[in-house]
């Protein structure tokens, strides 16, 4: 498609937002009437969304059929597939193969009717409701940023942006492939280290799951190879008990944990890393990188905290900065753990909204939503965080309700359960 | 002139029921939408967790009470059940209970093209 045969901005008039209303809200199917989905003037509007991720894809089909096919959609994403970071970890414990992660998004463009360009946003021009794109402009009347995360290398004393042999692994695809290549190419008795950042980062319990996958295929063939962590944090950010339970468990002399460890310098040729503590050098380095919201916000200029999240109201997800512009999943700048269940939990509520918005409604000022979120210590037991979290307006942030927790311990029936998530979570996303 | 008093009262009394139920309706299914990461399309699980959709909805309310107060024990629910309020609890199984049994699509499984 030429992003430029869809560059108009189609305002919407009052009566047709009545029309609309009633329609929508007198619970009337036309979602399943052409000619109205195929209106060359959508009645509510033209939504543009960067990112096809789990928080962008999310939004753009609950946006279809919650408005029965009265908005149009665009995404605009530059990758050809869809690969789920969640599991990601367990392709370098063994037990899965990137092709099992990895899915089309034609599926989900034809059930949802989406308009779709391969492309990336050069420039977002707020005054006048566009989007730059490497090959045309696109215009909208709202717009969601849904871009995941960004690394910034230059936080790393010593650590150049790219380093060909030291992955991040941290977005799923060909570095997870190639950390798993290295961790299979390392002698028996080597050392892997991964270093982890401060603040905020994409899936708070993600590193201490991949230490525990990475010690499972050691402990299966390498059994004189050690892992290491380097956690610039005071202390395990999550699951905290549980983690421990493994790494003085199963995994005991295999696993060593270093708090405090902020990596002070970095020699990228000898992969050699000092602290306050120690200097280690690593025979497999795996630097995950301190992060901040991906680049489409950075170029619009919407990265108000600290120049690395982006500030939103939890009932629309607008940005505080401009009122059009909804931002929602790991980009945003919450108390909230950047999971694939939270995107897409705030794209439910973000569709939601913009939906009322559109047709002249109030959003529902209290929102509620649940996130759960397993990882797995080898290739058959896991264990969840569950939490609901709602909406306080006095506090203007989503908080955690009474009753939320962690699992006691890992079980193989949490290990099936976490399956079923992640069936589940990649059917409401991309089917 | 009676009638027609009765029938702009009833007109208004239509309206005001269409919006409250919009308004009812639209803060339940987006919290009903959040369960779809392990209860799969609407209630509609892939397999591994129960199917939501179309559920007796006094079943649904007697379990997810249970799981609130204790009384059933749970692996993961209770973490959910405790932290949503008994309106909540009694709205969503009622969502719940009227929507279809689907089938499933088949999740669209692709090759890794190499390409990020």
């Amino acid at each position: 498609m030429q992003p430029d045969s869809i560059l108009t901005s189609h305002p919407v008039s009052a009566t047709r937002r009545q029309f609309v209303r009633s329609v929508i809200y007198g619970g009337l199917a036309f979602y399943g009437l052409p000619a109205f989905a195929r209106a060359s003037k959508p009645p509510l509007g033209h939504v543009v969304i960067v990112g096809a991720g789990f928080a962008g894809l999310t939004a753009a089909k609950y946006l279809r059929a919650w408005s029965m096919g009265n908005l149009k959609v665009t995404i605009i994403e530059p990758n050809p597939q869809f690969i789920s970071c969640p599991q990601s970890n367990l392709v370098l414990g063994g037990s899965r193969t990137l092709d099992q992660l990895s899915f089309g998004y034609d599926l989900s463009r034809k059930q949802h009717g989406l308009n779709w360009v391969q492309d990336s946003v050069t420039a977002v021009d707020l005054a006048n409701k566009q989007v730059q794109l490497t090959r045309g402009n696109l215009s909208y009347d709202r717009l969601i940023l849904a871009p995941g995360v960004d690394f910034n290398y230059s936080k790393i004393p010593g650590m150049p942006a790219t380093v060909a042999d030291i992955p991040h692994a941290w977005k799923a695809g060909k570095q997870t492939l190639q950390l798993r290549q290295q961790l299979e190419s390392m002698p028996d008795g080597g050392v892997f280290v991964m270093t982890i950042p401060t603040g905020a980062y994409r899936c708070p319990p993600g590193p201490y799951e991949r230490a525990c996958q990475v010690a499972h295929y050691f402990k299966q063939h390498k059994p004189r190879s050690k892992v290491l962590i380097l956690d610039a944090n005071a202390d395990i950010t999550s699951k905290k008990g549980l983690f421990l339970q493994s790494f003085n468990g199963a995994y005991q002399g295999i696993i060593e944990y270093h708090n405090n460890s902020e990596i002070l310098q970095l020699d990228a040729a000898s992969k050699t890393i000092k602290t306050d503590f120690e200097t280690v050098k690593a025979d497999v380095l795996n630097v995950i990188p301190p992060q901040l919201a991906g680049k489409v916000t950075q170029v619009a200029g919407l990265n108000n905290v600290d120049g690395r999240w982006c500030e939103v109201d939890f009932v629309t997800y607008a940005s505080s900065l401009q009122s059009d512009v909804h931002i929602i999943g790991d980009s945003i700048s919450a108390g909230l753990p950047k999971s694939a269940h939270m995107a897409t939990s705030q794209a439910k509520v973000c569709a939601a909204a913009i939906i009322d918005l559109q047709t002249g409604n109030a959003p529902n000022p209290l929102p509620v939503f649940a996130n759960t979120c397993y990882s797995f210590v080898d290739d058959q037991q896991a264990m969840h965080v569950a939490n609901v979290y709602r909406y306080d307006p006095a506090k203007k942030s989503m908080v955690s309700a009474e009753g939320g927790g962690v699992s006691t311990k890992a079980t193989v029936q949490e290990g099936e359960y976490a399956q079923a998530w992640a069936k589940n979570i990649w059917a409401d996303t991309l089917t | 002139m009676k009638q027609v008093y009765a029938s702009m009262l009833w007109a208004c009394v239509v309206a005001w029921s269409l919006a409250a139920q919009a308004e009812d309706s639209s803060a339940t299914h987006t919290l009903a939408a959040s369960c779809a990461a392990c209860h799969g399309p609407n209630g509609n699980s892939l397999g591994g967790t129960p199917t939501l959709a179309a559920l007796n909805q006094d079943y649904f309310v007697q379990r997810m009470q249970g799981f609130k107060d204790g009384s059933v024990s749970s692996t993961v629910m209770h973490h959910h059940a405790k932290g949503l309020t008994k309106e909540e609890i009694t709205a969503l199984a009622s969502y719940f209970a009227q929507q279809p049994r689907q089938t499933a699509h088949a999740l669209p499984h692709q090759s890794f093209l190499g390409a990020q």
